[in-house]
């Protein structure tokens, strides 16, 4: 749809305001320094909850506009210009963006909150703060931006973050080197927004959304397609998606609030929002289309089956992340049919993951911060509020109705299945994957029998973190009531478009109730396979070629250093033998002889002036030879 | 005040403070001294925000100056600058002070006294202000050549234990490109007088009408010069080998400053006086420039010498501005103008604060540091925003430029384009790499004695670490001051913008 905003006036002027909350948080934390390590978690979470309300309150003024008003972009200033081209700090604020902003500020408000708790004995929480302030101002600035450029200001902004936090245990080797293997991978996926900005110029002489979403129809379809597939392969980068899903496995390194904030619930759904934005794009191109949905589908299978076989909480939950977005891209690929759904299951998927990651957080702080589910086991007794919040965003993941998941997995499948058969098989046995590696999940570490370490003394957390996690477990209960008389799909219309309904042979009902059945059979496989049986401690080294293989992240890694990392280190290797002897060899060599030459000039003195003097002089006979060659040549 | 000589007095503060320097009493202190000199680099600074202020961008070139000087050879001492040279100028004015405040104690030790360590800085400051000023062709290359000098004392007599060879095989490289462009200097001349009365003023020479044969020539001799002053692959190698050698100040002065003179010498001369010359060469300079950016980047990466480390990625970047430069259209020039100043913050600052660490542990290798970042954060912060801003990160300024210039690849060809942009990646590469090998993981026991920064190295850094990130979300005082002079250039060199593939776009844009 087109993007054909008017300036904020009233009550959207404040704008500005939501980012500009956060990032003078971030600075004040930062530039700080220890003087502000008594307060300083807190004004990390007022600044985020204020913007929290200004959110509320913009959300409700777009509310109270028609529906064909809900635009609405404010200058801040002109970027850089260079010929033609202007790139503008503008911000633009409508119904997508809206509720963006709800998620971002409400979610992030709350994980501020909970680490105040969950922090609290680190000597470095103001620092975390102060990242997790920029973090926010970032995502904000990535889903405010009115242009390309824009978006790409707030996008590798997340990635430092992200950078930043991944590696903020920087002590530990592994947190360092996975906190660069995102920003790398990621800025692999950052050529994608490079070239797909430029090449968007090229077509229309400017990278902002007004220009281009008037103009999108002008454009061959093969520039649409070429723009589209380079937006999805940012889109993969930020979203780890297939093939570029590597780092957000190792991504887990980081403090568990990061990855509940920044792994699951905001930054990682950064590439979903790049392709529902450019819905003027992706609605012209069916080719680009496509590719997106072949990339979330592998991605929805890939990430499940690597998450059935994970011991780490966390790792698992990532996986599962990976999925849940692969779900969403997916849905995004479906073009006016599936954008709203996207953002659907991107809402309530930020509720349930947020939830659960944090769950998955309080239940390491109550065991001392392992993270192998294999020593964990019956803590539904010992922490009942994290059990049962997590419980409530496990139902809600596996589509249980009425929780949330249930209404906004269950629309991407039936969509799919509206598009294409085999997509839809895909995302419905997905959605038993899913079912199998959750319950197992929730069996290993709330069920079964202990299997604690020694020493480990599960307790509850504090009510700071506790707090959090009902506030989200309520919001994935409850998400659903978004979809309440096709609500998110109206509001979302102005920006993507009018939906195209689907009908299926089976009827929708039919097709919950195909989906409830395989997620059913989903935890009863677990239920035999983990809940019925004895779990080892250590886990069981005979296992299938497929454990193993989902064990290594489906070999995602080995192909990275066996293709890329070790021809390159060896390349490189040469290159720079290569540096060394040839080409600084060659031009040298002709140094030397040079100097060989003048020194026969000057036995006498060997005074550097002298030298200068008499290679000036062979110069002037270089010059007159020049000059014949010109001359006479 | 209107013809007061502003760029002769800022040729002359600096000079005459260099010459000070050694007359100043035998009873002064060394500090008092370095003291001095600081003070002299202060009033240019001063100096430079005054011309800065009285500028105006849409001017041309400004405070002009013009007397005959050779009248034989045509040739003037003819000062003056547009929105690029005052970029340069406000650039060197700018890092001098700050590179004297941070490497305060490094020419100490040297082979002469601290004293002439600082009264060399404060020539080069002289040269550097002249050779960004000058109007008249053979004045540029006097002061071309004689930055040499400065600089080659100051590698020769304050750096590492290989600063002899390095110091030579430096002036072997740069005598050698100034040689070829004293060739095509005197062949201007030849042309000059041909058409009546010989001159070497810019504004003289632009209006020649030169042979096809005759002036691809002169570009080539010009070329030389400037790609080996501005390296590009193959002639790169004397960089990092000087850059290992010369004290972390010496390599800013050297990489931020005077290399400049190759990518400044590009716009101002090749693409104004040889505009045939230029679209004849443009193929074959932008397959180099975009060698020299994965070349450049791929030596970083393998490489454990600190020092050498940021040498090769300024390779890597300076591809980025000669390509820019010679895609020839307004996004990849201005992106290169740009790139020029911003390339010129970000390495003062990476250079210098890599410098300390190296000062603090006697290293410049990475294998000898682990875990810096738990002794010392601060020095763990400033190495790593100036990595950021080296990797260019949107937020900090040299992501404008090199975003732009990788517009203008594309305007140029969308190969053009791709190629650069493997430089985005590559980047992150050998500066996470470097900054992961030694500043995180758990902390060498060599180097728990490494101390935080001390007050004078913060004040040193951190201006610039302020104007990068100011210049990165606000760019528009520096690029309204090139803008015109990108405009100017173009239009010499006779280049258009295409226009977007889809017309009539250039209404609606987002207001």
């Amino acid at each position: 749809m087109h993007v054909t905003a008017v300036q904020t006036d009233g009550v959207f002027s404040i704008l500005w305001l939501v980012i500009a909350l956060p990032a003078l948080g971030a600075l004040v934390l930062l530039a700080g320094g220890k003087r502000t390590d008594k307060w300083g978690h807190w004004l990390g979470v007022a600044t985020v909850a204020a913007s929290f309300v200004l959110s509320l309150i913009l959300f409700f003024a777009l509310l109270g506009k028609d529906e064909g008003e809900r635009q609405y972009t404010q200058h801040l200033w002109n970027w850089f210009s260079a010929g033609s081209y202007s790139v503008n700090i503008d911000l633009l604020y409508d119904p997508l963006s809206a509720v963006f902003l709800l998620l971002i500020t409400g979610v992030g408000a709350l994980i501020h909150v909970y680490s105040v708790g969950y922090m609290e004995h680190d000597e470095r929480r103001r620092r975390f703060f102060g990242y997790l302030n920029l973090f926010v101002a970032s995502m904000l600035v990535l889903v405010l931006a009115a242009d390309y450029v824009g978006v790409f200001l707030g996008w590798e902004g997340v990635g430092l973050a992200s950078y930043l936090l991944i590696g903020f245990w920087q002590h530990k080797p592994s947190a360092a080197a996975a906190a660069k293997k995102a920003f790398v991978i990621n800025r692999v996926g950052d050529i994608g927004l490079s070239l797909g900005a430029s090449l968007i110029f090229v077509t229309f002489g400017s990278t902002s959304f007004a220009v281009v979403s008037a103009h999108a129809d002008k454009a061959s379809g093969a520039t649409l397609t070429a723009i589209g597939l380079l937006l999805l392969l940012a889109a993969c980068g930020k979203s780890a998606q297939f093939p570029l899903q590597t780092w957000l496995l190792d991504a887990m390194e980081g403090p568990t609030p990061v990855s509940a904030l920044i792994h699951a619930a905001t930054m990682v759904t950064a590439g979903v929002y790049l392709i529902v934005r450019s819905n003027f794009i992706f609605s012209l191109t069916e080719d680009a289309r496509t590719g997106v949905i072949i990339v979330g589908t592998i991605t929805l299978l890939m990430g499940a089956v690597i998450g059935c076989a994970k011991d780490d909480i966390k790792k698992a939950l990532a996986g599962s992340t990976m999925s849940q977005i692969g779900y969403m891209v997916l849905a995004a690929g479906l073009g006016p049919a599936g954008y709203a759904f996207a953002i659907f299951h991107l809402l309530t998927h930020g509720f349930f993951k947020a939830n659960m990651f944090l769950g998955a957080g309080s239940v390491m702080h109550g065991m001392d911060d392992d993270v192998n589910m294999r020593h964990y086991g019956a803590l539904r007794k010992a922490m009942p509020i994290t059990f049962a919040t997590f419980g409530i965003g496990y139902l809600a993941i596996l589509g249980v109705p009425p929780f949330a998941g249930f209404w906004s997995k269950d629309k991407i499948i039936e969509t799919a299945f509206g598009d294409n058969f085999l997509v839809g098989m895909c995302a419905l046995i997905g959605a038993g994957v899913t079912a199998f590696y959750m319950t197992r999940l929730m069996l290993l570490t709330f069920g079964t029998t202990k299997r604690w370490e020694k020493g480990v003394h599960p307790h509850e957390s504090p009510k700071v973190m506790t707090y959090p996690l009902i506030a989200l477990a309520v919001l994935s209960a409850g998400g659903g009531l978004l979809l309440a008389g096709d609500w998110i799909v109206d509001w979302l219309t102005p920006v993507v478009g009018e939906h195209e309904e689907h009908h299926l042979a089976v009827g929708a009902v039919g097709m919950s109730l195909i989906a409830l059945a395989v997620v059913a059979a989903g935890v009863a496989v677990a239920w035999f396979l983990v809940g019925k049986r004895p779990v080892p401690k250590e886990a069981p080294s005979k296992v299938s070629v497929f454990t193993r293989a989902a064990r290594a992240d489906l070999y995602g890694d080995a192909f990275n250093d066996e293709v890329i990392i070790k021809p390159g280190v060896v390349g490189i290797r040469g290159l720079a033998t290569v540096d060394r002897s040839v080409v600084d060899g060659l031009v040298e060599g002709l140094a030397v002889a040079l100097t060989a030459i003048s020194a026969t000039f000057r036995r006498v003195q060997n005074g550097l002036v002298r030298s200068y003097a008499l290679t000036l002089l062979g110069g002037a006979a270089l010059v007159l030879l020049t000059l014949l060659a010109v001359n006479f040549g | 005040m209107s013809d007061f000589p502003w760029l002769t007095v800022m040729l002359v503060v600096p000079f005459l403070g260099a010459v000070a320097m050694p007359l100043l009493p035998k009873s002064l202190s060394v500090e008092n001294a370095k003291r001095f000199a600081l003070s002299v680099a202060g009033v240019e600074l001063v100096l430079g925000v005054i011309i800065g202020l009285k500028f105006h961008n849409d001017g041309g070139v400004q405070f002009t100056e013009n007397h005959e000087w050779i009248k034989a050879f045509g040739a003037h001492y003819a000062l003056g600058v547009e929105g690029l040279g005052l970029s340069l100028v406000l650039l060197t004015v700018i890092l001098t002070p700050i590179v004297m405040l941070a490497g305060w104690n490094d020419g100490d030790e040297g082979r002469w006294s601290p004293r002439a360590f600082f009264a060399w800085m404060l020539a080069l400051e002289a040269l550097a202000v002249g050779v960004f000023s000058a109007t008249d062709v053979f004045l540029f290359y006097v002061f071309f050549e004689a930055t040499l000098i400065p600089i080659y004392f100051l590698v020769g007599g304050y750096g590492g234990p290989k600063r002899a060879k390095a110091a030579v095989k430096f002036l072997l490289y740069n005598l050698f490109g100034g040689l070829v462009m004293l060739a095509a200097v005197i062949g201007l001349y030849v042309e000059s007088a041909k058409a009546g009365h010989p001159s070497y003023l810019i504004s003289d020479l632009a209006k020649l009408d030169i042979s096809t044969d005759v002036g691809r020539w002169l570009f080539l001799g010009f070329m030389v010069a400037f790609v080996v002053k501005a390296p590009l692959f193959p002639v790169h190698t004397w960089l990092p080998d000087t850059s290992e050698s010369a004290t972390p100040g010496t390599s800013v002065l050297l990489v931020s400053i005077l290399d400049k003179i190759g990518s400044f010498g590009m716009v101002r001369f090749c693409l104004s006086l040889f505009p045939e010359a230029s679209h004849w060469a443009t193929p074959a300079v932008v397959v180099l420039a975009i060698i020299s950016i994965i070349y450049g980047a791929l030596m970083a990466i393998g490489e454990d010498d600190i020092l050498r480390l940021i040498a090769y990625t300024s390779v890597s970047h300076f591809g980025f501005i000669v390509l820019g430069i010679f895609v020839l259209n307004s996004q990849g020039l201005q992106g290169s103008n740009l790139y020029m100043f911003n390339h010129g913050l970000s390495t003062a600052a990476l250079f210098l604060v890599a410098g300390y660490l190296i000062k603090r542990h006697g290293s410049a290798s990475i294998r000898d540091y682990a875990g810096v970042e738990k002794a010392a954060p601060l020095l763990a912060g400033f190495l790593l925003i100036s990595g950021l801003a080296v990797l260019s990160l949107p937020g900090l300024s040299p992501f404008v430029s090199e975003f732009l210039v990788i517009v203008g690849a594309f305007v140029y060809s969308p190969w053009a384009g791709a190629f650069a942009v493997t430089g985005i990646v590559l980047a992150a590469i050998y500066v996470l790499l470097m900054y992961q090998r030694t500043m995180t993981g758990p902390l060498r026991e060599d180097n728990a004695t490494i101390t935080d920064l001390n007050l004078r190295e913060k004040v040193a850094v951190v201006p610039v670490l302020l104007l990068m990130i100011i210049l990165g979300l606000f760019p528009k005082p520096l690029a309204d001051m090139l803008n015109p002079s990108t405009d100017h250039s173009l239009s010499q060199v006779g280049a258009k913008d295409p226009a977007p593939t889809v017309s009539d776009s250039a209404e609606g844009s987002a207001q």
